[in-house]
C-alpha cells in the first residue's frame, strides 16, 4: 500500500521534474518525450525492484523461519524423524497463532513459538524498512537522471516490454513448475519403491503404508489395477461421447434445420459448462443408485460404485467436446469433395459416410485422442461415483478405481509430507501429466496437419 | 412473370455477380453491356430436333436477385454444347440447375421446365438421385477424394450398386479410365491416393469417375481453367472422344476452347441467352451486337 | 465400347432398382442423427430436473412456531441485564418448555429426549439472539418460529415417507405422530429459508449454509481476476504484438495450448508442492486457491485474447503507427481497447471456469470443515462446488436437498456469468 503511494508520489515527481528542467510548460517541445512518460520512469523504478524483493522475501519467509526456528531447538528434538519433526514445527506454529495444538504444551516449544512471532514481526519490520529504502534510493537515482535529452518513452516501453515478455514466460513457467514439483516428489517416492514394482505391480494398497509405517513396513504400490480402472472408465465414457457425440454434429451440420440448429447446439454446449462436482453428485447419488436397482431387478450383481456409473456420466460430460470438435473438423471438409459426391448421385448419408467422414478421419481421431485425455484427467466424477478399492477387473458393473482418485484420497486431509503414501500421489501425478500430455501433443498435432491439408 | 423495372433489373443482375471483371467490361463497352430488355428473345435456333434435354423458361433466383432470366435452349444428343459469356453472366449457375445441383444451396430457386428424355427434371416427384447418375458433372477445380485412385473410380458404381463382383467393378475402373485416357498413366499405381496425381491427371480421373456411373449427359463447368496448355489439350481431346457416347454440356470462359471442342455455341449475358448457333456461325458470323463484342475480344 | 443408349438404359435400371433399400438406408441413419442429438438434449434436461426437484425444497425451511416463555427466573436469576451472564443463559431450557407443554403425556426421560430432538439445537441460539437484540423481551410471552430439526423437517417436506415400514426411515412412528399433532394443531411453517445463504457450513442440515463457501469463492475469484487478467492480457498482447516468430514463441505457444488441457488434479499438485511446501502459504486459503486457479485459467484467457486481438484489423495498427505512434502506443491506444470486449468476454469465462472447478482445490486443502465465514483471502475456507463435495458426502437425507439447492445457486451463478459474456460479446462483436 504505502508502495503504491510512494509510486503515485514518484509519477508526479518526475513528471514536475521533466518539466522544470525544460522551463515549465513551454518548454515541452524540447523533451524527448512527453512529461507523463519521465512520471511513469521514476514511478516504475520506484516501484519495480522493491516489488521484487518484497515478492522473494515473502515467498521464502516461511521456510526461512522454519528453519531458524528448528534450529532453535533443542538438540535432541531435532534429532527425531522428518514426519515427527513437520508435525512439531505444524504445532509450533500453531501455538504461535494462538491456536489450539494437539500436542501438550512444554517449556521449550513455548519458547519456540515465542521465537517463532519474534522472527516473524522481526522480519516484517525487516521488509518493510528494506523495501521502502530500496524504492526511495531507486526513484531518487532515476529523478536525478531526468533531462530533456533523456529518452524516457524508450525506456518505458522497454521496461513494459520486459514485463510483457515475462508475462507470457509464466507459461513456460507454470509447465516448468509441475513438472519439477511432480518430478522431485516422484524421485523421493521412487526411491522407497521401485519404478518396476510401481508401473507393474498388480496389488494396490497404500492404507496399510500409513498403519504399518512403524514396523518399517509399507504398502502395496502396484499401480496396474488403477490404469485399468481409468481405462475402463474413460473406455465407458468414450463409448457413451464418440457416437452421440459425432452423430449430433453430423445431424445438426447437415441434416437439422436452422431452427433446431439455433436451440439444440446451446443447450447441449449448457453440458460443458456444468461443473464436473454436479456431474458427480448426479452420478453418485441418482445413476448408480438406478443402475443397482436395475441390475438388481434382472439379478445382477452391482456394484453401488460401479465403473458404469462415473463412464456414463463422464461420457455426458464429454459430448459437447467431442460434437464441437467433429463440428469443426466436417466443416473443414471442402464443399467441393461433397459436391462431386451428390454429382454422382450419392444421397446425403453416403456422402457423409463415405466421403466427409473418410476425409474427416484424422481431425476425429485427434478429437477423440483430446477427449481421452480429458476422461483420463477427469478427477471429481470419479472421485464422487467410482470407488476406492483398486479392483483388477473388466466388468463395468464392479468398482475400480482410478488414478485421479487415488491422488485426491492420498493428499486430502494428510499434513505429513515424507510418507511413500504421499508421495506416491506425485508419482501418480507424473504419470497421469505425461500420458495426457503425450495424448495432447499427439492429437494437437494430427488436428493440425488435418487443417493444413485442407488450406 | 411481371416485366420487371429495368432499372431494376439491372441492379439485381449486378449484385448478384459482384464481380470485378464485369463492372470492369461494363466500363470498357458501354454500348455493349447495355441491359437487355427483360422480354428479350434468344437469337438462332434454341430448338433442335431430337433433343436430349430442352429446357423451356428457365428462371434461377437467389434470394430475390434474378440470375437467369427466361432462357429456352435445348441440347442435343451425342454432340458438345459450349456455354460462354463474361465471368458471372449466369452460364454456371444455369448448367448446375440441368442435374440440380443448385439444390444444395439453400435460397437457390428455380422454375421453368427441363426436361432429360420428355421427364421433367423438377417434377416434385422426381429423385435426384438417379437423375444425377444419368446427368454427371465435372467441376471447375478437379475434386478427387483422397482415396485411392480406384476408390475414386469405383465409389460411383458401388453406391448405385452397379456392379455385381469384384471382377466387374475392376472392370468398370479399368473401361473408365481407359476411356478418360489415363489408364496407361495410372495401371501400375492404383491403391495410391488421387490427391497424388498432378493437375491435368487429377481432373481427367473426375471425369473417369463420372462416366464409371455411365452417365448420358455430361456437364463440365470450366474443367480446364485450373490446368495448364497441356494438360488442356489432353482434357478437350478427351472431350471429343467422349462426345461419340454421351451428350456434353461444358462451360468455359475460353472463346478457343469453345471453338474447338463445341458443335452448338450458347453466349450468356447478364443471365441472359443471347444468342445461340452453330460454333462456326457464332464464331464466323455472330448475329447480335453483344456476342459479336465478347467474341471479337471488345470485353469479357 | 458398348452401345450407348443400351449401357445407359442398363444404369438407371439398376440405379432404381437399389434406390429403395439405399432410401432405406438414409432414414436410419438420419434418424440415428436424430436420436443422437434428442440422446444429448434428454441428458441435460434430465440432469436439471433431477437437481431441480432434489433442491428446490431447501429453499424452505419447516419452522415450529410456540409460545415461548422468556422466563426471567431462567434468562436473568439476578436481573441486572448483564448481557455477558444472559448469554450464558440456559436457553434450551426456555426453548423446550413450550413443546414440553404441548405434549403433557410425554413423561419418560428416553420419550422427552425424542420429543426435544424436534428442536434444531440452533433454536436455543435463535432464542438467545432474540434476547440479546431486544433485552425487553425478557418476561414476556411470544409466539416464535423456532427451527425445526432436519429430521422433522424432511417428514414434513414428504421426503421421508411417513407410510414406509418403519424399520426403513429414521423416524419412529412416536416422532411422526408428534410431527401430525403439530401439523393438526397448524404450528408447523415452512419459512424462506435465510439461514441457507447466510450461514457457514454445520454438522446440522438445518442450520448449515452456503454463506462461508461463497465468501470462499468470492476471495478466491477475486484473487484469481486480479491475477490471471492482467498477466493474461500481457502475455496475449506480447504474443500478438510484439513477439517474433521464433522457436521461443513457438515453444510458448505450444506450452499454451497443452496447459489447456492439462487436468486440473495435475495444477492442485502443483500448488500443494509449490505454494504451500516451498513457500509456505497457508493451506486452505482463497489466495492458494486463487494462485492456482490462475494458472489454470491462464490458457483459457490468453488464447481468447489473442483471437480478439486477431480480429482486430491490421489497418488500425498502420494508421497510428503512420502518425508517428511508437508501436507500443499503437497497441497500447488503439489496438487494445478494440480488443478489450473480447477480451473481457474470454475472461468471464475463464471464471466461470473458475468457480465451478473442485479437484485442484482439493489438493490444497480447501476441503476442510469451516464453520466460519472467511473474513478476508488468508483465512481458511471453502468454495462453492467443494462444499457441494462435501455435503454429497453426508449421509443425513436433509444433506441431500441442501446440496441440490447449493448446486442450483452455483448453476445460477454459471449462467449468469456465461449469459453476461455472450450479451457482451453479442454487443461488441464488430464487422471490420
Amino acid at each position: 500500500m504505502a508502495l503504491l503511494t510512494l509510486m503515485a508520489f514518484a509519477f508526479y515527481l518526475g513528471r514536475r521534474r521533466s518539466l522544470t528542467v525544460v522551463g515549465g510548460r513551454s518548454g515541452v517541445k524540447n523533451l524527448h518525450s512527453l512529461p507523463a512518460y519521465y512520471g511513469f520512469y521514476t514511478a516504475l523504478w520506484a516501484g519495480l525492484p522493491a516489488l521484487l524483493v518484497a515478492g522473494l522475501w515473502l515467498s521464502f519467509e516461511g521456510s526461512i523461519i522454519t528453519t531458524l526456528v528448528v534450529d532453535g531447538l533443542p538438540a535432541e528434538m531435532r534429532d527425531t524423524d522428518p514426519g515427527r519433526l513437520g508435525l512439531l514445527v505444524n504445532d509450533i506454529k500453531n501455538l504461535a497463532s494462538g491456536n489450539i495444538v494437539s500436542a501438550h504444551v512444554d517449556e521449550t516449544m513455548q519458547r519456540a513459538a515465542d521465537h517463532l512471532n519474534e522472527l516473524r514481526s522481526v522480519g516484517r519490520m525487516a521488509l518493510g524498512v528494506v523495501v521502502l529504502s530500496i524504492a526511495l534510493a531507486a526513484g531518487a537515482l532515476a529523478w536525478r537522471a531526468i533531462g530533456p535529452k533523456m529518452r524516457a518513452r524508450n525506456r518505458v516501453e522497454f521496461i513494459v516490454n520486459g514485463l510483457l515478455i515475462a508475462s507470457s514466460l509464466i507459461a513456460i513457467l507454470t509447465t516448468v513448475g509441475i513438472v519439477l514439483s511432480v518430478l522431485f516428489e516422484s524421485f523421493r517416492f521412487f526411491h522407497k519403491i521401485p519404478l518396476t514394482d510401481f508401473l507393474f505391480g498388480l496389488e494396490w494398497s497404500p492404507q496399510i503404508a500409513l498403519r504399518a509405517d512403524q514396523v518399517g513396513a509399507s504398502g502395496a504400490f502396484g499401480a496396474v489395477p488403477l490404469f485399468a480402472g481409468t481405462l475402463l472408465v474413460s473406455f465407458i465414457a468414450l463409448l457413451v461421447a464418440v457416437p452421440i457425440g459425432l452423430m449430433s454434429a453430423i445431424y445438426l451440420a447437415d441434416y437439422a434445420g436452422p431452427k433446431l440448429r439455433s436451440y439444440a447446439k446451446p443447450v447441449l454446449e449448457v453440458l460443458a459448462g456444468v461443473p464436473t462436482v454436479v456431474y458427480g453428485f448426479f452420478a453418485a447419488l441418482t445413476l448408480a443408485p438406478a443402475i443397482r436397482n436395475l441390475g438388481e431387478s434382472v439379478g445382477l450383481v452391482v456394484s453401488s460404485e460401479s465403473a458404469l456409473a462415473a463412464g456414463l456420466v463422464m461420457g455426458v460430460m464429454i459430448i459437447p467436446f467431442v460434437s464441437s470438435l467433429s463440428d469443426d473438423v466436417i466443416n473443414a471438409v471442402p464443399q467441393s469433395l461433397r459436391d462431386a459426391s451428390y454429382a454422382l448421385g450419392a444421397t446425403r448419408s453416403e456422402t457423409i459416410r463415405r466421403v466427409v467422414l473418410p476425409a474427416a478421419l484424422p481431425g476425429i481421431m485427434g478429437g477423440v485422442l483430446l477427449a481421452a485425455s480429458r476422461a483420463i484427467g477427469e478427477t471429481m466424477i470419479v472421485v464422487m461415483a467410482a470407488g476406492l478399492s483398486a479392483n483388477l477387473t473388466a466388468n463395468p458393473l464392479e468398482s475400480v478405481t482410478t488414478v485421479t482418485v487415488q491422488i485426491v484420497t492420498l493428499l486430502v486431509g494428510d499434513q505429513e509430507f515424507d510418507s511413500a503414501k504421499t508421495l506416491a500421489a506425485f508419482a501418480l501425478g507424473l504419470l497421469l501429466f505425461v500420458v495426457t500430455l503425450g495424448l495432447n501433443i499427439v492429437a494437437l498435432h494430427i488436428v493440425r496437419k488435418y487443417r493444413e491439408q485442407y488450406e | 412473370m411481371a416485366v420487371r423495372d429495368e432499372e431494376n433489373d439491372m441492379t439485381t443482375a449486378e449484385t448478384v455477380i459482384a464481380d470485378a471483371d464485369l463492372v470492369g467490361a461494363k466500363v470498357r463497352s458501354k454500348a455493349g453491356s447495355r441491359p437487355l430488355d427483360n422480354d428479350f428473345k434468344t437469337i438462332g435456333e434454341v430448338r433442335v430436333n431430337d433433343p436430349r434435354m430442352s429446357c423451356t423458361d428457365v428462371n434461377v433466383f437467389y434470394g430475390d436477385k434474378h440470375a437467369i432470366k427466361h432462357v429456352d435452349l435445348d441440347i442435343a444428343q451425342n454432340q458438345v454444347i459450349a456455354m460462354i459469356g463474361p465471368s458471372g453472366c449466369g452460364k454456371s449457375t444455369f448448367l448446375r440447375c440441368l442435374n440440380r445441383m443448385n439444390d444444395t444451396i439453400d435460397i437457390c430457386n428455380v422454375t421453368g421446365e427441363i426436361r432429360l428424355d420428355e421427364v421433367d427434371i423438377y417434377d416434385r416427384k422426381l429423385d435426384v438421385v438417379p437423375l444425377r447418375a444419368q446427368v454427371g458433372m465435372v467441376f471447375q477445380k478437379p475434386n478427387p477424394f483422397p482415396k485411392s485412385i480406384y476408390e475414386n473410380i469405383a465409389y460411383g458404381p458401388r453406391i448405385h450398386g452397379l456392379a455385381a463382383s469384384r471382377a466387374e467393378l475392376d472392370e468398370v475402373v479399368e473401361r473408365s479410365l481407359a476411356k478418360a485416357g489415363l489408364w496407361e498413366e495410372v495401371k501400375d499405381r492404383l491403391d495410391q491416393p488421387g490427391t497424388g496425381l498432378s493437375g491435368g491427371q487429377q481432373q481427367r480421373l473426375c471425369i473417369a469417375r463420372t462416366i464409371a456411373v455411365d452417365p448420358e449427359v455430361i456437364l463440365m463447368d470450366e474443367p480446364c481453367s485450373a490446368l495448364d496448355p497441356i494438360a488442356t489439350a489432353k482434357v478437350e481431346e478427351l472431350i471429343d472422344e467422349l462426345r461419340e457416347n454421351y451428350t456434353i454440356a461444358i462451360v468455359t470462359h475460353s472463346m478457343q476452347q469453345a471453338a474447338r471442342v463445341s458443335q452448338r455455341t450458347a453466349y450468356f449475358h447478364l443471365g441472359h441467352l443471347v444468342e445461340v448457333g452453330d460454333t462456326t456461325q457464332i464464331f464466323t458470323n455472330p448475329r447480335h451486337k453483344l456476342t459479336e463484342d465478347y467474341i471479337t475480344g471488345r470485353f469479357g | 465400347m458398348s452401345e450407348p443408349d443400351k449401357s445407359t438404359a442398363r444404369t438407371i435400371d439398376i440405379v432404381e432398382a437399389s434406390l429403395k433399400r439405399r432410401y432405406a438406408r438414409e432414414r436410419r441413419f438420419k434418424l440415428m442423427g436424430l436420436g443422437a442429438v434428442l440422446l444429448g438434449l434428454l441428458f441435460v434436461t434430465l440432469l436439471f430436473f433431477d437437481i431441480v426437484s432434489k433442491g428446490y425444497t431447501a429453499f424452505v425451511q419447516t419452522h415450529i412456531a410456540l409460545e415461548v416463555y422468556f422466563d426471567p427466573a431462567v434468562i436473568d436469576p439476578d436481573g441486572k441485564r448483564d448481557m455477558a451472564e444472559i448469554a450464558r443463559a440456559d436457553f434450551r431450557k426456555i426453548a423446550r418448555e413450550p413443546l414440553a407443554k404441548l405434549f403433557p403425556e410425554v413423561t419418560s426421560r428416553g420419550d422427552k429426549r425424542a420429543l426435544y430432538s424436534m428442536l434444531s439445537s440452533g433454536a436455543p441460539y435463535q432464542l438467545s439472539k432474540m434476547v440479546m437484540k431486544e433485552p425487553g423481551l425478557i418476561g414476556t410471552r411470544q409466539v416464535v418460529d423456532l427451527v425445526a430439526d432436519d429430521d422433522v423437517d424432511m417428514v414434513v417436506k414428504g421426503n421421508i415417507d411417513r407410510n414406509a415400514p418403519a424399520a426403513d426411515r429414521r423416524v419412529n412412528d412416536q416422532m411422526i405422530g408428534w410431527i401430525s399433532k403439530l401439523e393438526a394443531d397448524g404450528v408447523v411453517k415452512k419459512k424462506f429459508n435465510t439461514r441457507f445463504f447466510t450461514n457457514g457450513d454445520s454438522r446440522e442440515p438445518e442450520l448449515a449454509g452456503i454463506g462461508g463457501a461463497a465468501a470462499g469463492s468470492f476471495y478466491t475469484l477475486l484473487v484469481t481476476l486480479l491475477l490471471s487478467f492482467p498477466i493474461g492480457v500481457a502475455a496475449a498482447v506480447y504474443l500478438e504484438e510484439f513477439a517474433p516468430k521464433n522457436r521461443w514463441t513457438d515453444l510458448i505457444e505450444v506450452n499454451i495450448n497443452n496447459l489447456a488441457a492439462v487436468p486440473s488434479i495435475v495444477f492442485g499438485l502443483l500448488g500443494l508442492a509449490m505454494f504451500i511446501n516451498l513457500f509456505g502459504l497457508p493451506r486452505s486459503a482463497p489466495l492458494v486457491g486463487g494462485l492456482v486457479l490462475t494458472l489454470m485459467t491462464l490458457p483459457t484467457i490468453i488464447i481468447a485474447a489473442r483471437a480478439s486481438l486477431k480480429s482486430v484489423p491490421p489497418s488500425i495498427r498502420e494508421a497510428a503507427l503512420g502518425v508517428g505512434a511508437s508501436k507500443m502506443q499503437t497497441v497500447f491506444h488503439h489496438v487494445l481497447p478494440l480488443a478489450m470486449p473480447g477480451m473481457l468476454t474470454g475472461t468471464i469465462i475463464g471464471m466461470a471456469q473458475a468457480l465451478g472447478e473442485t479437484a485442484p482445490l482439493l489438493m490444497i486443502g480447501m476441503v476442510a470443515f469451516i464453520v466460519d465465514i472467511p473474513g478476508g483471502p488468508l483465512d481458511p475456507s471453502t468454495v462453492l462446488p467443494v462444499q457441494v463435495y462435501l455435503w454429497a458426502d453426508s449421509p443425513e437425507r436433509a444433506f441431500v436437498e441442501r446440496t441440490s439447492a447449493a448446486i442450483l445457486v452455483l448453476l445460477a451463478f454459471l449462467i449468469a456469468m456465461n449469459t453476461f459474456a455472450v450479451i457482451m460479446r453479442r454487443r461488441f462483436e464488430r464487422r471490420w
